[in-house]
């Protein structure tokens, strides 16, 4: 590419050194651009990140003190060393949530997928279709009736309630990215196992699944990230007992005097979970999130 | 290319259904049922848990009920919708949904495309300035919330104002970001969030070019404006239609960024948030299904679109 652009560059119009130098100034120009968008974008969280190692009276200072000593306040605060609230409970409530309900949803999601790629059913495309349909009906639509069922079986304030929405909601989303990468699965490969005499349940782990396993970790991270996102269910649906992480950072809404660097480090410890499951899942997260409509 | 779906095809679609015996024999119609069972556990789950409860706020919606007074439950026809229709703050609630939604998704989708064209090179560290571009999308959404209202947005020792006096000197302007802008907050915050993800899309859409075609036209002379204009952004249509699509899906769902930076006073109150006052705190839970009924119609028209974008392109990933 860049060694025939000058090229032809030169032979058109004729003024071969001034042109030839401007594209690789052009490329560092934009190369830069690219760092300076990356720095403004990343700024918020380095100086979440840096705040949350303030004192709080440095951390509330105008103008900032950048370089003010280090300390670990924010995080004993924020994990109730000094009292209040501890946060251990809500964040063992939001790993069994998410952890839980991505294992279930690999469950269901797995032999759906199989169905819908490597042996597809008639009319599977529009079995696909109904499970990407119910992802974009909005949540808060159906959440007064999952509200009053709960409220009448006693599931109100139960982690186990929202291990099962938490499936509901990512199953669609893995059954879309499974079935895009188990299409990737030679059939040929299938094929000849079977005619070696393999049975189903080696030919999934000795030819499917090497194949498929990245694929499907990608899909795990994403269903964790989801649920461990998720607010507007466990805000509704728990209280004192099954309180999630996201449901626990909702005590920070209102104001409490100088308490910027607690803040910063309960989000940060909060969103660490997810920042590690993203960037191990960096790869496929664009097939993730566009439902594997992108590769 | 056509080689490979010529023979794939054609393995894959007959040799389940129609595998041997005669055609609706006893043996063809269990070997379709064993084909179709492992679907089942999947779409049982997924019916019960998500379907059901719209069919049940499809009811509601047609009861005049509040929890506070149980015993004057009784059916009144669409009288919900009408005053979900006439109440000015529902309406605007509507307005407030539109205007939110289509701000985030058009500001991190221009955003999002100047990010992907950047990155659609190589430079020193691109790694590191995708990574770091990803990031935000990586934050917990009402960590992110948090981070914006207190740490950024805070007047008098957020780190806008604190750039602003260090930039500018003691007699820098210091505004009340939330109070002065309220929505505006709103969709800076999200727009942050959702900037990552156009931009990945975006990239993905630009990385699968056809590079022979964008070499013939330089060949030709094409310049670089003229090359985006008529290769890369048809190209790119697609991905953009896409990119705003599912954001549009995510974004009219946003609950955390209002609940969390405005509690959705200063008129920035979108349906999730007042569905969720309705029935949460007003216990109005007739008018609530009633919107919930009305936020699912309006999802359903993007959903559409949506779902004709991610089909097109389907059919082309499983044609390629």
């Amino acid at each position: 590419m860049s060694a025939s652009a000058p090229t032809t560059g030169a032979r058109r119009t004729g003024a071969p050194a001034a042109r030839a130098r401007s594209p690789r100034t052009a490329n560092t120009l934009l190369g830069l651009l690219a760092w300076a968008c990356a720095i403004a974008f990343f700024l918020p969280i380095a100086w979440m990140a840096l705040t949350s190692f303030h004192s709080e009276t440095d951390a509330a200072t105008n103008p900032p003190s950048l370089g003010a000593p280090l300390t670990l306040d924010g995080y004993r605060e924020f994990f109730g060393v000094g009292g209040g609230a501890s946060p251990w409970p809500p964040l063992a409530n939001s790993v069994t949530a998410s952890v839980v309900s991505t294992l279930l949803v690999l469950l269901l999601a797995l032999p759906a997928a199989y169905a819908l790629s490597i042996r597809p059913v008639r009319k599977w495309t529009d079995v696909l279709f109904f499970f990407l349909s119910t992802k974009m009906l909005p949540v808060v639509a159906g959440l007064l009736p999952i509200y009053l069922f709960a409220e009448q079986t006693g599931l109100l304030d139960n982690v186990w309630l929202l291990v099962i929405l938490y499936a509901s909601m990512n199953l669609p989303i893995a059954v879309w990215m499974m079935q895009s990468f188990l299409r990737e699965v030679p059939v040929a490969l299938i094929e000849a196992a079977k005619v070696d005499g393999a049975r189903l349940p080696t030919i999934m782990a000795r030819v499917v699944a090497p194949v498929a396993a990245p694929g499907i970790a990608a899909t795990a991270l994403i269903c964790f990230i989801f649920s461990w996102n998720e607010l507007l269910f466990a805000r509704v649906l728990t209280g004192v007992v099954a309180e999630t992480a996201p449901v626990f950072l909702t005590g920070f809404i209102t104001s409490q005097g100088l308490f910027l660097a607690k803040v910063c480090a309960a989000s940060l410890v909060i969103s660490l979970p997810v920042l590690a499951a993203g960037f191990a899942a960096q790869d496929k997260l664009v097939q993730g999130l566009s439902l594997g409509a992108v590769k | 290319m056509s080689t490979v779906a010529s023979t794939t095809t054609p393995a894959r679609g007959s040799g389940t259904t129609k595998a041997s015996g005669r055609p609706g024999g006893p043996s063809d119609r269990l070997r379709a049922w064993a084909a179709r069972g492992p679907l089942l556990p999947a779409l049982v789950f997924l019916i019960l848990v998500t379907q059901l409860p719209f069919v049940a706020t499809l009811v509601i919606s047609l009861f005049k009920w509040n929890a506070y007074y149980p015993k004057e439950r009784s059916f009144t026809w669409f009288a919900n919708y009408q005053e979900v229709l006439s109440e000015p703050a529902l309406r605007d609630s509507v307005l407030t949904t539109v205007l939110l939604t289509v701000t985030v998704v058009l500001v991190s989708l221009a955003l999002g495309l100047g990010l992907a064209l950047l990155l659609d090179r190589s430079f020193a560290g691109r790694g590191i300035v995708r990574t770091m571009l990803i990031a935000p999308f990586l934050v917990v959404p009402i960590a992110a919330a948090l981070l914006w209202k207190h740490v950024l947005f805070n007047p008098e020792y957020g780190l806008f104002n604190g750039l602003l006096h260090w930039v500018f000197g003691d007699g820098a302007t210091q505004p009340d970001w939330i109070a002065e802008m309220p929505l505006g907050a709103v969709e800076a915050a999200l727009v942050w969030q959702w900037t990552p993800f156009m931009m990945l899309i975006l990239l993905a859409g630009l990385q699968s070019r056809p590079a022979d075609a964008i070499e013939a036209a330089r060949i030709d002379g094409a310049g670089a404006w003229q090359i985006f204009r008529y290769l890369t952004l048809p190209h790119l249509r697609r991905y953009l239609e896409l990119g705003a699509l599912l954001g549009s899906v995510y974004v009219v769902q946003n609950f955390d960024a209002v609940y969390t930076i405005t509690s959705g006073g200063l008129g920035t109150a979108n349906l999730p948030y007042t569905i969720y006052q309705t029935f949460y705190q007003g216990h109005e839970y007739g008018r609530a299904s009633a919107a919930g009924v009305l936020v699912v119609i309006g999802s359903l028209i993007i959903a559409t679109f949506a779902l004709r974008v991610v089909s097109s392109l389907f059919r082309e990933e499983s044609a390629a």
